[in-house]
């Protein structure tokens, strides 16, 4: 009962202090959990292996450094599937302050790919205006992007040859973590434009993104490290993800945990307030 | 004069645009349209406002020494440096190997994971102190909390992988998501999207204008 | 008597209100766009060179090309269909691509408009140099390494006209006139009967005032966080409302009232706001400047500064109400921490467990939307939540009519319903 008691004054840098162990201990000597795969990712998976092998596949990556950890495996994955099917990859950012951590993905990716910038992928940089540029995409997308993030005419680029607006894509992948992001591409783009798409988001936004998976809005969805752990065992990569999954695996027990001392701290200070 | 004016500019250009989105005609279309790109244009100098403010006010305490002036030194320096350097370098300040790359890689890049790492910590102390099982409701809350915490983990999915595949915490998890929260998300989008006009049509009609300037 | 800055703010409400991007850009509309990508230029004459022995041939032309004017656009496209040449197969490197060529007369000069693929048998002209009341002519020219064949036929008098109204929007006009008219009849009602309607008890909103009182008697500040968002965000124009009624509040209790803020135009709002609130509450003297700060749009940096307001000011009394995202629970558990009274509402569901958890009271989704109206008891702004909740009803036996249509196989309500 004490004990209880005692849990009920714990100062809360305690628990500061055990969540980051539990997220540390893992990443230094990783516990190699088996991973599994949930239907949206799987469909997510499956969307990008239909499109033709060779075609223009638009990658939206809107997220900052902030999101990193959950978003920029997302993005190495999915680009590099897309990659191993010859697809041209067209890489935009709309999101404030994303477009620098992005060019380094795409850079990163093309060259462990070997896939020739400007012929097999392209980084067409930030653009503000969040909602019109996603319509004004939908008009020309070279109008909208004239330039690329390093500042060439794309017009002189290989790869956006035949690239006009949504109807070049068979498919849009968006990665994203806030506004602008999935939820405006749905309701901007898709109802509008018709063009299938696929998704990755942070954990904390998934769950709000599961009316569009029903509705067919979203072919598939990946959600948060989970999601990107998930795409990567698909893809048969051991990837940053799939090693964070240990970290995570501990840390959301711990969280359980949390909720059980927690309560069991409440009963002992009203039994202990009783007597 | 001076309040009907406003009023009736808001009314006019809210329902001018309310109509763009029904009239595709050139006569609707263009001038909604020139008004949508001119809000960059307002917001653009919104900022140099917001900017004065905020070096006003830290100045301010810096120099009258309020506490943590320090802090809002350091903002101030940061503030101008990264102006200045973005200036200098001009066009190209995100080429590789300037020096406002080099801020955003090694500072803000990880000052703002940083921050919002510090989520995963206060997610643990919030559910050790607040989530609290008094009721029923509760109970099924933290119930349904335990198994997509879980479901959504290789180590509950390892723990259950003996059971058949509708008992295994990830499908659960799943289930969880798609169906109960997927309903109750659903209430709360049309319920606030419903808000959202109401508050809409009340500030372009001027309802909320007796309210805005505490007039009868 | 009204301030010109309650006015200006008035405007400025409007102004973000009208221009918000709207889903509605009808494609052509006029917007500034350098001209379109072409390539690769056409040779000047589309002759076939006569194909030297063993050499791949010419391709055999397209044919049966047609002509639509797109439905519902400021008449700034063009819709073109046409059948694939018989050399148009994937095993015969005969047939690269088609040439779109127009021409303003039937007998030419014919400009290049764009490529497409082989395999193509459509087009949408929607280039910038394509006008409304315009007469053009179409030709498809085939082109493969033996060179270009021009069709035999052309196209046209095509003509791109601007339509009055988008007929793919009618259900949202129907909907959206139904909910205007509920909400004014209301208005109308509530305003006539003179009395104000019934509303629900909502114990987030009371709570505001006791939060307030309870930062007087501890002689701490009130802090105001008006959300993470722009004023395109109409949860942040709500909470600069109800901004207002706090500031009065603030006023009368003389406690003082501290709101960092994102982006420049809520700041400006939200300093007319303020002032509004201390004019209304009779005390404009007490006003200061300096309680809106404009602090960043990055969202992080703004953490860091709220929450160091949190630490070293103390507030007894945080109300965060607008749109949050990541922050919600840094700002909210750091609140707790400081043992202030906390109080919060947002319609971003993903964001309200962890108001639930760390806030002693919660506004979820739409309560956000009916605080201005529960805290004047104006009866027309209660009038407009009536005409809101009728609205809801509408909705509901609209999803249950489309659950049981589309079970029956009956696909009518949802076609109405989609727009384009």
């Amino acid at each position: 009962m004490r004990l209880f008691e005692g849990l009920a004054r714990l100062d809360r840098r305690w628990i500061f202090a055990v969540t980051g162990l539990l997220v540390l201990i893992p990443l230094l000597w990783p516990l190699n959990l088996p991973l599994s795969s949930s239907p949206p990712v799987r469909a997510y998976h499956a969307a990008i292996a239909a499109v033709p092998d060779g075609s223009h596949v638009l990658v939206s990556c809107d997220f900052d450094p902030a999101a990193k950890p959950e978003l920029e495996p997302m993005a190495r994955s999915t680009l590099r599937q897309l990659l191993a099917k010859r697809c041209k990859v067209v890489v935009v950012v709309l999101y404030q302050g994303g477009a620098r951590l992005v060019g380094q993905i795409v850079r990163e990716v093309a060259a462990e790919r070997h896939a020739v910038y400007g012929t097999d992928i392209v980084d067409l940089g930030y653009k503000a205006g969040n909602e019109a540029v996603m319509v004004l995409m939908g008009q020309s997308l070279p109008n909208t992007f004239p330039r690329d993030q390093d500042g060439l005419d794309v017009r002189t680029l290989p790869i956006m040859r035949g690239v006009r607006n949504y109807s070049s894509f068979p498919l849009l992948v968006s990665l994203s973590t806030g506004y602008p992001g999935t939820k405006e591409y749905v309701q901007q783009v898709q109802g509008r434009f018709h063009i299938p798409i696929v998704a990755g988001v942070t954990a904390v936004t998934a769950p709000t993104m599961y009316p569009y998976l029903q509705t067919g809005q979203l072919r598939g969805l990946l959600g948060g490290m989970a999601g990107a752990a998930e795409y990567e065992r698909l893809l048969d990569e051991r990837g940053p993800a799939s090693r964070g999954m240990d970290a995570q695996s501990l840390a959301h027990v711990f969280v359980a945990l949390c909720i059980v001392l927690g309560n069991l701290a409440q009963w002992g200070r009203r039994r202990g307030d009783g007597a | 004069m001076k309040r009907e004016l406003p009023l009736f500019v808001t009314a006019a250009v809210g329902l001018f645009m309310i109509l763009s989105f029904f009239v595709p005609h050139q006569v609707v279309s263009v001038p909604a349209d020139f008004l949508q790109q001119s809000a960059v244009i307002v917001v653009a100098f919104g900022i140099v406002l917001g900017g004065a403010n905020l070096l006003r006010l830290n100045l301010q305490s810096v120099v009258k020494r309020q506490a943590g002036w320090p802090y809002r030194l350091v903002l101030i320096a940061g503030l101008l440096a990264t102006v200045l350097i973005g200036l200098i370098e001009g066009r190209d300040f995100q080429a590789a190997g300037t020096r406002s790359t080099w801020i955003y890689d090694e500072v803000y890049s990880p000052m703002s994971s940083a921050m919002f790492a510090l989520l995963a910590f206060f997610i643990a102390s919030a559910a050790f102190r607040a989530f609290r099982i008094r009721t029923v409701e509760a109970g099924l809350l933290a119930l349904a909390a335990f198994l997509v915490m879980l479901g959504r983990v290789p180590l509950g999915n390892a723990l259950t992988a003996a059971l058949p595949e509708g008992l295994r915490l990830g499908p659960i998890a799943e289930w969880i998501l798609r169906v109960p929260q997927n309903a109750a998300n659903r209430a709360i989008l049309i319920g606030a999207a419903l808000g959202v006009m109401a508050t809409g049509l009340r500030v372009i009609l001027g309802i909320e204008r007796s309210y805005l300037s505490g007039e009868e | 008597m009204l301030s010109r800055g309650a006015a200006l703010a008035v405007a400025l409400l409007g102004l973000a209100l009208a221009v918000r991007p709207q889903p509605a850009l009808a494609q052509g509309q006029a917007i500034i766009v350098p001209p379109p990508v072409i390539q690769p230029p056409p040779s000047a004459a589309h002759v076939p060179p006569p194909p030297a022995p063993g050499a791949i041939p010419a391709p055999r032309p397209a044919r049966g090309l047609t002509w639509k004017d797109v439905p519902d656009d400021a008449g700034r496209a063009l819709d073109l269909a046409w059948t694939l040449s018989p050399d148009d197969t994937l095993h015969r490197p005969v047939l690269q691509g088609y040439y779109v060529m127009r021409s303003e007369n039937p007998g030419g000069p014919w400009t290049l408009v764009d490529s497409v693929a082989a395999g193509v048998s459509g087009y949408r002209d929607q280039s910038t140099s394509l006008q409304r009341n315009v007469v053009y002519f179409y030709r498809i020219d085939a082109y493969g390494p033996g060179g270009v064949t021009p069709q035999g036929s052309i196209t046209g008098p095509a003509i791109a006209v601007s339509q009055w109204f988008n007929h793919t929007r009618w259900s949202v006009l129907v909907l959206t006139m139904l909910f205007f008219a509920f909400v004014l009849f209301f208005i109308q009602n509530a305003q006539g009967e003179g009395k104000k309607p019934f509303v629900r008890r909502i114990p987030g909103i009371d709570a505001i005032e006791e939060a307030i009182g309870r930062a007087t008697e501890m002689g701490r500040p009130v802090l105001y966080v008006p959300g993470v968002q722009d004023i395109d965000e109409m949860q942040t124009v709500q909470s600069l409302i109800v901004l207002e009624s706090v500031a009065k509040t603030t006023a009368k209790y003389e406690t003082p009232l501290k709101v960092p803020v994102t982006y420049p135009i809520p700041f400006t709002i939200a300093q007319e706001m303020v002032r509004g609130g201390y004019l209304n509450a009779g005390r404009p003297e007490q006003y200061d400047p300096d309680s809106v700060q404009f602090v960043s749009p990055e969202q992080f940096a703004y953490v860091a500064a709220v929450t160091g307001i949190m630490l070293r000011d103390r507030p007894a009394a945080h109300i965060f109400l607008g749109a949050f995202f990541a922050e919600s629970l840094l700002l909210a558990e750091t609140g707790f921490a400081t043992g202030a009274i906390q109080v919060a509402g947002t319609a971003n569901a993903n964001q309200l467990p962890f108001f639930v958890v760390a806030c002693d009271y919660t506004l979820i989704g739409e309560e956000l939307f009916a605080a201005s109206a529960y805290l004047s008891g104006e009866p027309k702004l209660v009038g407009s939540l009536k005409g809101a909740d009728l609205m809801k009803l509408v909705i509901l036996a609209l999803v249950l009519a489309g659950c049981v249509l589309e079970t029956l196989g009956r696909h009518g309500l949802t076609a109405w319903l989609s727009t384009q």
